[in-house]
């Protein structure tokens, strides 16, 4: 289906349109071809290799998130030990 | 039907925290590090991981409807918990156990330091229906997969 054809049939934009499909695509929800100067977008057959994918990018996202807030929290915990040394200097 | 075994999901990251503090973190402090992917229709508003065994992991959206994402199989703080991971290929809930994939994560002390070990296994679990939503929108008329998909992008993008 074409990018024209899915936005005549939705209550939003064409550039709206094309920029949900390219996260779709992102996911592998989507795949796509081009046609002469449009793209063709069809649901990737292969549901499961798409949650695969679409899981392997948020755990990777996750973990990251993880990791940032286990380091503001052990800093916070540092900075907590640190003003505690000093007020009893 | 397509049972093809998918290779799990891993990932591991060091963190400069007691084991204990990371399982409370990743737990109790789900919501402050989880990064916003939700399913429902509404802005995430909570992520929560209930303390429990059997109990619910889950998001609340600002318009306070929760979406179930799986349930809590075991919880043994410091060091490790399993929960199932049960949204199929139309990220729809399912509540059939034989439909559900695993996420393991251990916490093993590494000096003063903890690995966090991350797998998601028994994704094909998952796949049940994705060869039926795959004939669907092969078809002329089958859009509706689609656009199901799409609103759910739309309202998360």
């Amino acid at each position: 289906m074409a990018v024209g054809q899915l936005s005549a049939e939705l209550p939003v934009t064409r550039p709206a349109v094309s920029q949900h499909l390219k996260v779709l695509k992102q996911v592998g929800l989507v795949i796509d071809h081009a046609d002469g100067t449009r793209r063709i977008y069809r649901l990737n057959p292969d549901g499961v290799r798409a949650i695969h994918y679409y899981l392997d990018r948020m755990w990777s996202q996750a973990l990251a998130g993880f990791e940032l807030a286990a380091q503001e929290l052990a800093g916070a915990e540092k900075q907590a030990a640190l003003s505690k040394s000093q007020e009893e200097e | 039907m397509n049972q093809t075994t998918i290779a799990p999901v891993r990932y591991s990251v060091t963190v400069p925290i007691s084991a204990a503090r990371a399982f409370a973190l990743f737990t109790d402090g789900f919501n402050t590090w989880w990064i916003g992917h939700h399913i429902g229709e509404a802005e995430l508003a909570e992520a929560v991981i209930e303390p429990r065994v059997d109990g619910r992991w889950y998001e609340r959206g600002v318009d306070g409807t929760e979406c179930d994402w799986g349930k809590v199989l075991v919880y043994d703080p410091p060091e490790r918990l399993v929960l199932t991971w049960q949204l199929n290929c139309r990220f729809e809930y399912d509540p059939d156990p034989a439909h559900a994939s695993e996420v393991e994560v251990l916490f093993s002390p590494e000096n003063e330091l903890t690995r966090v070990s991350l797998e998601h296994r028994y994704i094909e679990r998952l796949g049940t229906g994705g060869e039926e939503l795959a004939r669907s929108v092969s078809s002329e008329g089958g859009w509706p997969g689609i656009l199901e998909l799409y609103a759910k992008a739309a309202v998360a993008a």
